[in-house]
């Protein structure tokens, strides 16, 4: 019984081993742990045994079939694991072949940058506001401190509707919807479209976009709009940027400045994005005047503020280097497609 | 407005520094220096030399060979020249071998000049070169003396006659020298004049402000036995000054004030001309001169303009007048157009023999507006505008006169007349260092703060802490202007940089501007780009979008001003702009082309406005290329579910004139439309010359923010299977999925989960007229394992409802 067991094993493993496809094991497992198979027929036969060798020899055969089971199953994997290795090395492509073209969308220039400042301002606790593009006279001239038949209104190009409604000139006009809410204090930003009446060229649009900043409150200093618009041009155009404040003159802030940053094409060494001065203006800014916030009904001797504007295509132009601001509303999609 | 920097020095003595010196200190003081131009930036080498002898070139006739002298010993080089002015013995401008000149002869002025070398013209030799003025960066308007053709001949000029051979020449015509070009801001008037940047250079340069010092002139005579006036305006002609001078002898200006004019680009004309432009350049106050003898009655009336009146100005146009027009007039008949500019009637002429000098102040927005309705707009009418002001204005009259006497270009008469109603007085602010420091955010002592506005002329008084301002600084008017005085000479760049250390605040975006978000970014998954339009259009859109007469889009809201018919209306609809953009792409042969536009509409309450418009937020899509119809329905279905309408939206057949008319949707959701779709009319297509089929969309963004189910909230994850049902049904070709679907949606119940279109089929299978829908049916209960007889009740109910419509399932 025993030798007879050994010489089935034996043979087993052998024509395992000599196996040359997946399913010749299935056949050798059939022959051999099948219900017909010579092991089951071994077990079978040992029915002729004394009943007290039975265990013995039921122990062996089953230990046997175990073996042979384990064989098959080892030489299975090996079988599974060279079709999977030559499947994949059949399945070998060219990786540098083009990928496939998604329909793919771009935002706008003028709106990447727009998010970009929005999402500045909104870590600084700025709430983002809008106004109306169709504004009344008071809101964009009067009540900034720029009074009928000031020359500074002349000087903003306004493309008037009626006497008293106009295309807003200035953002400026949101400060004073906001200020007029009366909830103090004020931080916001009023994006926006803004209107002048300029012929179209590389450099002129008679519609673009400003970026308005207020901020109102008890104790506000020059100094906080100062520290204001550095975190902004830090945070904006690089950690290296050092902005530069100049004396100018707004009607609805005093004092009033304009605020250059260090070119961050050239790091204000002078290239010919900064035409050689190693800055870039890019905002005007001030204390709200008095007059405004009284206009407004807040009282200058509690409250102080300050208050800027931003071109967002001016910053949009020299960050992406666009040479011709016409590019913005000609809507190609060669040019939308870059951003 | 310009100075140069000898100019700037006249008055500022100990000013030393240099052009970029300058514009750095000035421009952080307030004063913004826009640029310069060094006169002699190109100039090198260049000396005063004299021609000896000259001699016919052997080889060429247009040419002569000159021996010139180049220094006092005698030393003499050979130079070529085609100049056709030259004579021996004359004095010229004379760049040495090595030497720059700005422009040449034969390729005009250039960034970095020209190099002179030793060469050979026509084999004889040539070491260096005579100048014309334009080789050395001018022009002949500029130096009237100069020869416009040829050499400038320095000897010529009585006041360069003795001019020391060998010296340099540059100096000696005024080229070392720089020209500032500043930005003026509207409120500083006084530095629209020479004086008020030389006070603001000493200020901030932190040396002595010499002014001129005016002399008393004129003779014994007096000027009210020459001429009487009357101001019948004063509210517009604050003050009238007048005076006259006999006896004039017009020549030319000496050098020192020929060059002052021409650094600044004003063209030395004569004595009398050039003193009443140096006088508006010194004092920013324009001056004018009429001659005494053409003025009738010897009167002069400052009256209003009569509507209709004809008055021919000194440039020969004859302009039509009216009645809100200041003009100066004599005993019968205009002579000038207040501020703005003289009559061609009373002008100066070569014959003049005694004139009338006027310097006066006028109502800046009078002026303004003249000048704005006859199209005008002058240098004097530029500073008048600003509101000048009136204590300037006999100081510059005494000072013209002063120079007359001067320049002995003719006999001053003693007096003056001067109509000065109402006197402006000087303004007193009180200041306060603490409050000024609390606004700024510094730290500046009281002394330091005082030490400024003294260095301004502001007259300070330290018990009653105020100042007094002089009328020329009309712009201080509180405390926060002066605050402004100390940040710029204290420094804008030495004030702290802190954060508001004030209430906190959360900052975030409105609503609104988070679903316009949230449209863009799905717009662009869809492949769409963004653009931006203007936000106004030519009226003509109108026709090119085929609308009816009466179509209310027709009415909007027109721009009184525009820039031209194709900019004059505000839109009332997105579709223009983006059908223009696609257009533009288009002719540039781009090739599926998908856009979308975030763009305002203005609609109009009433016509003529009387109150704001309807401002609403538009997202429209357009696209041509690939994709049809249900293309650009799925992106609508998209961003409406991004946009959190979750609930029924139906689509119903439009009726809209630029759409093709079976090919487009009224999107309709909780009863009111939202959006409208569809494919542009092959007509308007052809308009907007887009030659292929065009599809929109526009979606009304202020109505879906309406709408209650802006919220997206979670439903939870399905815990019991699903039955899923398909039908094939078959119907007349006009029935609608849309009728189809709003059956199942009617009886589908509770138990309705959804529903999908899987299969349109119409063909040989089927019927002629007829087609056949396919839908998978999809029940599901939420707290239960839903039955077959449940499913099968409720797709009994479907059958039967789909059958009144003669929907049949097909077998």
């Amino acid at each position: 019984m025993k030798d007879k067991l050994k010489k089935i094993m034996d043979n087993a493993i052998e024509q395992i081993d000599m196996a040359e496809q997946l399913d010749k094991l299935n056949d050798i497992k059939v022959a051999f742990l099948g219900k017909k198979g010579e092991l089951t027929s071994l077990l079978k036969s040992m029915k002729d045994l004394a009943p007290e060798e039975r265990p013995k020899a039921g122990q062996m055969v089953n230990e046997a079939r175990a073996r042979i089971d384990e064989k098959l199953e080892t030489k299975k994997r090996e079988f599974e694991k060279a079709l999977l290795e030559e499947k994949l090395a059949s399945e070998k492509i060219d990786i540098t072949l083009p990928g496939t073209k998604l329909a793919e969308g771009h935002r706008h220039p003028n709106n990447i940058t727009l998010e970009e400042v929005e999402d500045i301002f909104i870590g600084m606790g700025y709430q983002v506001v809008e106004g109306p593009e169709i504004e009344k006279d008071y809101y964009n001239f009067e009540a900034l401190n720029i009074p009928a038949n000031h020359p500074a209104k002349d000087e903003q190009d306004t493309f008037y509707i009626t006497q008293d409604i106009l295309l807003r000139t200035q953002t400026s006009s949101v400060q004073v919807h906001e200020m007029e809410k009366g909830k103090l204090p004020i931080r916001m930003i009023a994006p926006g479209r803004v209107f002048r009446s300029d012929e179209m060229d590389a450099t002129h649009s008679p519609t673009f976009h400003q970026i308005e900043g207020l901020v109102v409150d008890k104790g506000i200093t020059f100094a906080d709009l100062k520290g204001t618009l550095q975190e902004f041009a830090k945070r904006l155009f690089g950690e290296d940027t050092r902005i530069k404040f100049r004396p100018h003159h707004f009607q609805f802030t005093e004092p009033s400045a304009e605020v250059d940053v260090s070119c961050f094409k050239c790091g204000g060494k002078g290239c010919r994005f900064c035409k050689g001065s190693g800055w870039v203006e890019i905002l005007g800014c001030g204390m709200v005047h008095p007059h405004v916030l009284e206009m407004s009904g807040i009282d200058p001797e509690e409250y102080s503020g300050f208050a800027f504007g931003v071109g967002l295509e001016r910053i949009a132009l020299f960050k992406y280097e666009i040479d011709d601001m016409r590019l913005l509303y000609e809507n190609d999609t060669r040019f939308l497609k870059q951003f | 407005m310009d100075t140069s920097l000898s100019w700037i020095k006249a008055y500022v003595p100990d000013l030393g520094c240099s052009a970029q010196e300058y514009t750095d200190a000035m421009t952080l003081s307030g004063t913004k220096v826009e640029g310069y131009k060094e006169f002699d930036k190109n100039l090198d080498k260049i000396i005063v030399g004299r021609i000896n002898k000259i001699e016919k070139h052997p080889d060429a006739d247009k040419l002569v060979v000159c021996q010139v002298q180049i220094d006092e010993e005698g030393t003499e080089v050979q130079i070529v020249t085609g100049a056709p002015n030259v004579k021996e013995g004359q004095k010229v401008p004379v760049v040495l071998e090595g030497g720059h000149v700005a422009s040449s002869h034969k390729d005009g002025e250039s960034e970095d000049g020209f190099k002179i070398k030793k060469g050979k013209l026509r084999g004889v030799e040539s070491y260096g070169m005579m100048c014309s003025i334009e080789e050395l960066g001018s022009n002949s308007n500029m130096y009237p003396d100069a020869d416009p053709d040829g050499i400038y001949i320095l000897s010529d000029n009585p006041a360069y006659a003795g001019a020391e051979i060998g010296s340099d020449a540059i100096g000696l015509l005024g080229l070392h020298d720089v020209v500032f070009e500043y930005e003026i801001t509207s409120n500083r008037v006084d530095c629209f004049g020479v004086l008020g940047i030389a006070r603001e250079a000493a200020a901030t340069f932190g040396k002595k402000f010499v002014p001129p010092v005016v002399a008393k002139t004129g003779n014994n005579e007096d000027v009210n036995n020459y001429i009487k006036v009357e101001v019948e305006n004063p509210e517009l002609c604050p003050r009238y000054t007048a005076r006259v001078v006999k006896n004039i002898k017009l020549a030319p200006s000496p050098e020192w004030m020929q060059r002052r004019l021409a650094s600044v680009g004003i063209r030395p004309i004569n004595n009398i001309v050039d003193i009443t432009n140096y006088v508006m350049e010194e004092y920013a106050q324009p001056m004018h001169a009429y001659d005494l003898d053409t003025i009738e009655d010897r009167k002069i009336v400052v009256r209003k303009a009569n509507a209709g009146e004809k008055f021919t100005t000194l440039d020969g146009q004859e302009r039509e007048l009216d009645d809100t027009m200041l003009m100066i007039c004599d005993g019968k008949k205009p002579i000038g157009l207040a501020g703005i500019m003289g009559g061609e009637n009373s002008m100066i002429t070569d014959n003049v023999t005694t004139m009338l000098f006027e310097a006066a102040t006028f109502d800046g927005t009078n002026i303004r507006l003249s000048g704005k309705k006859l199209g005008m707009r002058t240098d004097a009418q530029a500073k008048f505008e600003k509101g000048l002001d009136p204590n300037n204005a006999m100081e510059a009259m005494d000072r013209a006169c002063q120079l007359v006497e001067e320049l002995g270009a003719g006999e001053v008469v003693g007096g003056a007349v001067d109509i000065y109603p109402v006197k402006k007085e000087p303004v007193v602010i009180p200041y306060d260092a603490d409050k000024i420091n609390a606004l700024l955010g510094t730290d500046i002592p009281e002394e330091e703060m005082t030490g400024y506005f003294e260095k301004i002329d502001l007259i300070v008084d330290k018990e009653g802490k105020t100042v007094t301002v002089p009328t020329w600084r009309q712009d201080l008017e509180r405390l926060a202007d002066l605050a402004e005085e100390v940040a710029r000479f204290y420094g804008y760049d030495k004030i702290p940089v802190t954060l508001p250390k004030s209430t906190a605040t959360t900052g975030g975006l409105t609503g609104k501007l988070k679903m316009e978000k949230i449209a863009r970014t799905t717009a662009e998954a869809y492949g769409f780009c963004e653009g931006m339009t203007y936000s106004f259009e030519s009226p003509k859109v109108y026709d090119k979008l085929c609308l009816d007469e009466d179509d209310i889009l027709r009415k909007s809201i027109r721009i009184s001003n525009p820039l031209g018919e194709d900019y004059s209306v505000m839109r009332t609809s997105a579709l223009g702009g983006m059908l223009s953009s696609l257009a533009n792409n288009y002719n540039r042969r781009n090739k599926n082309v998908r856009l979308y536009e975030i763009a305002n509409i203005y609609i109009p309450k009433e016509l003529p406005l009387t109150e704001l418009p309807d401002e609403r937020t538009m997202l429209a899509f357009g696209m041509y290329g690939a994709g049809d119809f249900f293309t650009m329905k799925g992106v609508v279905e998209a961003v409406l579910k991004k946009l959190g309408l979750d609930g029924i939206t139906e689509y119903k057949p439009g009726s809209r004139k630029y759409l093709h008319p079976g090919r487009q949707a009224d999107v309709i959701y909780n009863g009111k439309e939202i959006a409208y779709l569809g494919e542009v009319h092959p007509v308007v297509q052809k308009n907007f010359e887009i030659g292929e089929r065009t599809y929109i969309a526009v979606i009304d963004l202020k109505t879906v923010m309406e709408m209650p189910s802006y919220t997206v909230k979670y439903k939870g994850v399905p815990k019991f299977p699903a039955i899923t049902r398909d039908i094939s049904l078959s119907m007349r070709k006009d029935v609608t999925a849309g009728e189809i679907e709003e059956i199942i949606r009617k009886r589908g119940g509770k138990i309705l989960e959804s529903y999908e279109l899987f299969d349109i089929y119409e063909g040989s299978q089927i019927l002629k007229g007829y087609k056949s829908l396919a839908y998978k049916i999809v029940f599901r209960a939420s707290d239960r394992t839903l039955t077959d007889e449940e499913a099968g009740k409720v797709m009994d109910k479907i059958i039967s409802s789909l059958a009144a419509k003669e929907v049949t399932l097909r077998q």
